[in-house]
């Protein structure tokens, strides 16, 4: 069996004398997609943000094709620019978008391809084009973040992570803050994405998205995972988890 | 009432205005760009450092901003020579005491502006691999500076209409040119009626210019 592209082994964190992740497992195949769901403050965007080192983590391990991403072979915290490193590897897309409002549509794309990848100015609009035109906003490159719909942001959101050709994409809660209707074009794009082979890894509270588009579904309960399987598996054997079939049941009772 | 207005003797030393406006604006500047510089690196180390960098940078700000301007001037220009080794110019003098004085304001504009800008912005630069160095020249610096732009053009304003205070040390700016008019010539309406409207003047149009400036740095261009 080839090693896991992402391996969580038994990983805790605490914030405080709350534990909000306890001996968490969790693996991620190349080219799989796996969605994440549960309860707030189960500690799902928690786990997402430990895996590029938004939060640290106090035990366990997280590996990224073998490489410890938050601490060096003598378990030191890695300095700064060594993280910055590892994060270049993994790409994330905020529940808020959270574009750098002073930069244009393509702006956005281009930072991480100049500053961290080292591409020309040239080059990295070009990319920027190509990955705006997979999105859909070819059109809207020169568009300051204010100028744009929510979804449109977050279509540039999923650009500037993707552009940056990371190993693993990390989506936390990505259509969250958007209108219902604006909804559908962004969970298009990851469709495309997922069509492509690109490994991903997302918390969402889409379970019909999370159904149709992963390889499997993780569903995570006051810091643990709780349960995990292929969809139809996993939707099917819910009732003997009573935790979640309870959280399906409130899920269905506020979407249905 | 008997005081006929006499406009001859202020065209006849239209100079003195001039030349003193000229440098008003030039202390002003000097002073702004000094104190962006004392401003912004305070900031900084405010926000990062720990609460003995942050007690003594309140410290500063507070003694500054609770003292005249014009006893600090006094006590830069008169003071500090007698207590060390120390010479220069008024003008020289008075830069110095400006820009510290603008320096306190503008640590409270910038530290602000740093803090006012989203968490999710910054772990935005972090997730795409930026350096510290890297996210703040181009995260925080840029999104600051367009939050700060409209206090820093009021700073700007203000330390115009201070670099006034100078005159007290002979400084030939715009108010000691009207007051050599008033001594030399006795036309004391005159000479600070024109350099009110003088001030005036340079302030409405510094004003209008900034804010075309902020105008085109806002985030937003036509919301």
């Amino acid at each position: 069996m080839t090693e896991p592209l992402l391996a969580i082994r038994d990983l805790s964190k605490s914030f405080g004398t709350v534990q909000v992740l306890k001996s968490i497992d969790l693996s991620v195949n190349r080219g799989e997609v796996v969605s994440v769901i549960g309860p707030s403050g189960s500690g799902k965007t928690t786990l997402l943000r430990c895996v590029n080192f938004l939060e640290s983590y106090d035990g366990g391990s997280i590996t990224i094709d073998g490489v410890e991403v938050g601490y060096d072979e003598g378990r030191k915290p890695r300095g700064e620019r060594a993280l910055a490193r590892m994060r270049a590897e993994t790409g994330m897309v905020f529940q808020s978008f959270n574009l750098f409002p002073h930069l244009t549509a393509a702006g956005n794309v281009m930072l991480g391809l100049i500053k961290v990848r080292g591409k020309s100015k040239a080059e990295a609009h070009e990319i920027a084009l190509h990955w705006l035109d997979r999105v859909g906003l070819s059109h809207r490159a020169d568009a300051l973040p204010a100028e744009l719909s929510g979804g449109q942001q977050q279509r540039v959101g999923i650009a500037r992570a993707v552009a940056m050709e990371p190993k693993i994409l990390l989506l936390d809660e990505i259509t969250s803050a958007l209108d219902p209707e604006l909804v559908g074009e962004v969970l298009e794009v990851v469709r495309g994405l997922a069509a492509e082979g690109m490994t991903m890894l997302m918390v969402t509270h889409e379970i019909a998205f999370a159904r149709d588009a992963s390889s499997r579904i993780v569903f995570m309960d006051a810091g643990t995972v709780a349960a995990e399987g292929p969809p139809a598996e996993f939707l099917a054997t819910a009732d003997d988890h009573p935790r979640l079939s309870a959280f399906l049941a409130r899920f269905r009772a506020s979407h249905f | 009432m008997g005081y006929d207005l006499h406009f001859n003797v202020i065209w006849r030393n239209w100079d003195k205005l001039w030349g003193g406006l000229l440098l008003s604006l030039e202390l002003a500047v000097l002073s702004i760009g000094i104190g962006i510089v004392i401003g912004l690196t305070l900031a900084v180390a405010h926000v990062s450092g720990n609460r003995w960098v942050r007690g003594a940078i309140a410290t500063y700000v507070e003694a500054i901003r609770n003292v005249p301007l014009i006893l600090l001037v006094y006590l830069v220009f008169y003071g500090l020579p007698q207590a060390v080794d120390i010479r220069y110019g008024a003008t020289t003098s008075f830069v110095a005491t400006l820009s510290i004085y603008a320096g306190a304001y503008l640590v409270e504009v910038f530290r602000s502006g740093l803090e006012a800008i989203p968490q999710g912005q910054l772990d935005a630069g972090r997730a795409i691999g930026l350096t510290p160095w890297q996210r703040f020249a181009h995260v925080r610096l840029p999104a600051m500076t367009r939050i700060t732009l409209p206090a820093l053009s009021n700073t700007f304003i203000s330390l115009f209409k201070d670099t006034s205070v100078a005159s007290v040390i002979a400084v030939p700016e715009l108010t000691w040119g009207a007051q050599w008019i008033n001594l030399n010539t006795f036309r004391i309406v005159e000479a600070y009626l024109i350099a009110t409207a003088m001030y005036l003047v340079t302030g409405y149009v510094l004003l209008f210019l900034l804010r075309r400036l902020e105008r085109r740095f806002r985030i937003a261009r036509h919301a």
